[in-house]
């Protein structure tokens, strides 16, 4: 909430080295490290409470950082809108490496074709029937989340707090609404279940079976295994299905992670236990991970981009509190350790892998 | 000279926080070269100068950011007439950051 650190390890993941504040006093929401293209790039959506949101981009994996210039993702003027946040840096498919997305506040998304120098605005989903009645969670109107087909460029999918899943089959010039199955908790109780308006808080799937998607949403997990045209609940075994942030595993698509939370008014680990939740099954069961977390006392929460994965063989998982506390893990999630225990809230957690590791 | 604004002389100054001099190649303080009888017309002449400065003192719809404050000689320009307050002959507007915010 305060800036961008950047912590460096080696291939052990045993020590890290932690630099920054990058943008002192800036919210960053939204960071990504990309390497398809021929040289590294780190993008960083900066905010500040004054002077606005900016993206800015570093060369040297976020060691320097450019200067922001005129803003860039911007809104047309007849629409209305100024971009309140940039809450979502997503990189094209691996061949297209020119291409970028951002999810911004108000709920809206944004392309790029040349590597980020400019964006324009989806106009479908700016001008979607729907949009005069999506509303603000407690983020704000976000859309946070995007989702590829990596084989079928026609193909994607966006989430945003409210409004729900939405998915394009025509490369984004249309959207239809897929949420059958998704709950919509905060509705009157005969219309729980609507076509759109859903608070849906994060959506992961894995790039073998981009099909099958897992779904993290305000009450409720859930598993689609058609591009969301279905949900099926799969809160088998959770202290509650109300939480922000899901990761998919880099290499098994059967492997996912939540952080539960206890309940949207109540923002906090359930019986005060920090406690991350896997599910090895693609959500028949979840287990507990404990091993290194505080057992009693922590009244956590971790929000829906402060969880994360590297691509390690023996997979790192990270993740990062609300009140500064940063976790990491070696073995896949089976143990932790407390890498930073400091930091201003965490609202962003996100890995890059460079050469010389 | 015109009553409700300057004579289209070089008089006009801006003066910018720290946090913006990134975007004026480190100049905290922008003379306007061109005609200016309002706070907007001031604001538009800046951005010519500097088009990333205008964007953080303004968004995209032109408004003013909510944390910002501009002052014309002095007086918070919300307490005026926004972004019509008149800018005299000789002028100086502040851009500062408000106590809001951080």
């Amino acid at each position: 909430m305060k800036g961008a650190f950047v912590l460096r390890s080696d291939k052990s993941r045993k020590k890290w080295k932690i630099e920054g504040p990058h943008f002192r006093g800036e919210a960053v929401y939204a960071l990504l490290h990309d390497t398809r293209g021929d040289r590294p790039r780190t993008f960083a959506a900066t905010n500040s409470m004054h002077w606005g949101p900016t993206l800015r981009t570093s060369n040297d994996n976020g060691a320097t950082w450019s200067e922001p210039g005129p803003q860039t993702v911007r809104f047309p003027a007849d629409s209305g809108r100024a971009l309140g946040q940039i809450w979502q840096i997503a990189p094209g498919r691996a061949t297209e490496p020119d291409v970028f997305y951002c999810g911004v506040e108000p709920a809206a998304l944004f392309e790029s074709r040349d590597g980020g120098e400019s964006w324009q605005p989806n106009q479908g989903l700016l001008n979607h029937e729907h949009q005069p009645k999506w509303q603000p969670g407690g983020g704000g109107l976000c859309l946070h989340t995007i989702v590829l087909d990596p084989d079928n460029r026609r193909r994607m999918l966006i989430a945003m707090s409210t409004g729900g899943v939405y998915r394009s089959e025509d490369g984004g010039k249309s959207w239809r609404a897929r949420n059958a199955g998704v709950r919509a908790q905060f509705m009157p109780e005969e219309h729980r279940y609507p076509e759109f308006g859903q608070c849906v808080h994060k959506v992961v799937h894995h790039p073998s079976r981009p099909e099958r998607l897992f779904l993290q949403n305000h009450w409720g997990l859930y598993r689609s295994d058609d591009w969301g045209d279905n949900w099926t609940d799969i809160a088998n075994g959770v202290p509650s299905d109300f939480g922000f942030a899901m990761q998919m595993h880099p290499h098994d698509p059967d492997t996912v992670y939540i952080v539960p939370i206890e309940a949207d008014v109540f923002r906090a680990t359930p019986e005060a236990k920090l406690r991350v939740y896997r599910t090895r099954n693609a959500g028949g069961s979840w287990q507990p991970l404990t091993k290194g977390l505080p057992q009693s006392g922590a009244y956590e929460n971790v929000l829906r981009d402060a969880l994360a994965a590297d691509s390690f063989d023996s997979a790192g998982i990270y993740f990062g509190t609300r009140s500064g506390k940063l976790y990491g893990s070696r073995d896949e999630g089976t143990s932790w350790t407390e890498i930073a225990d400091a930091l201003p809230p965490i609202v962003c957690v996100k890995t890059g892998t460079t050469g010389a590791a | 000279m015109r009553k409700d604004g300057n004579d289209g002389g070089s008089l006009i100054t801006v003066e910018l926080p720290n946090a913006l001099c990134s975007y004026t190649e480190q100049n905290p303080s922008l003379v306007l070269d061109e005609p200016c009888k309002t706070v907007a017309d001031a604001l538009a002449a800046l951005g010519r100068k500097s088009p990333g400065a205008l964007d953080r003192i303004m968004d995209e719809r032109g408004d003013v950011r909510r944390h910002v404050n501009l002052f014309v000689n002095g007086e918070n320009v919300r307490f005026l007439d926004g972004l019509g307050t008149a800018v005299p002959n000789g002028a100086t507007i502040f851009v500062l950051a408000a106590v809001s915010g951080g």
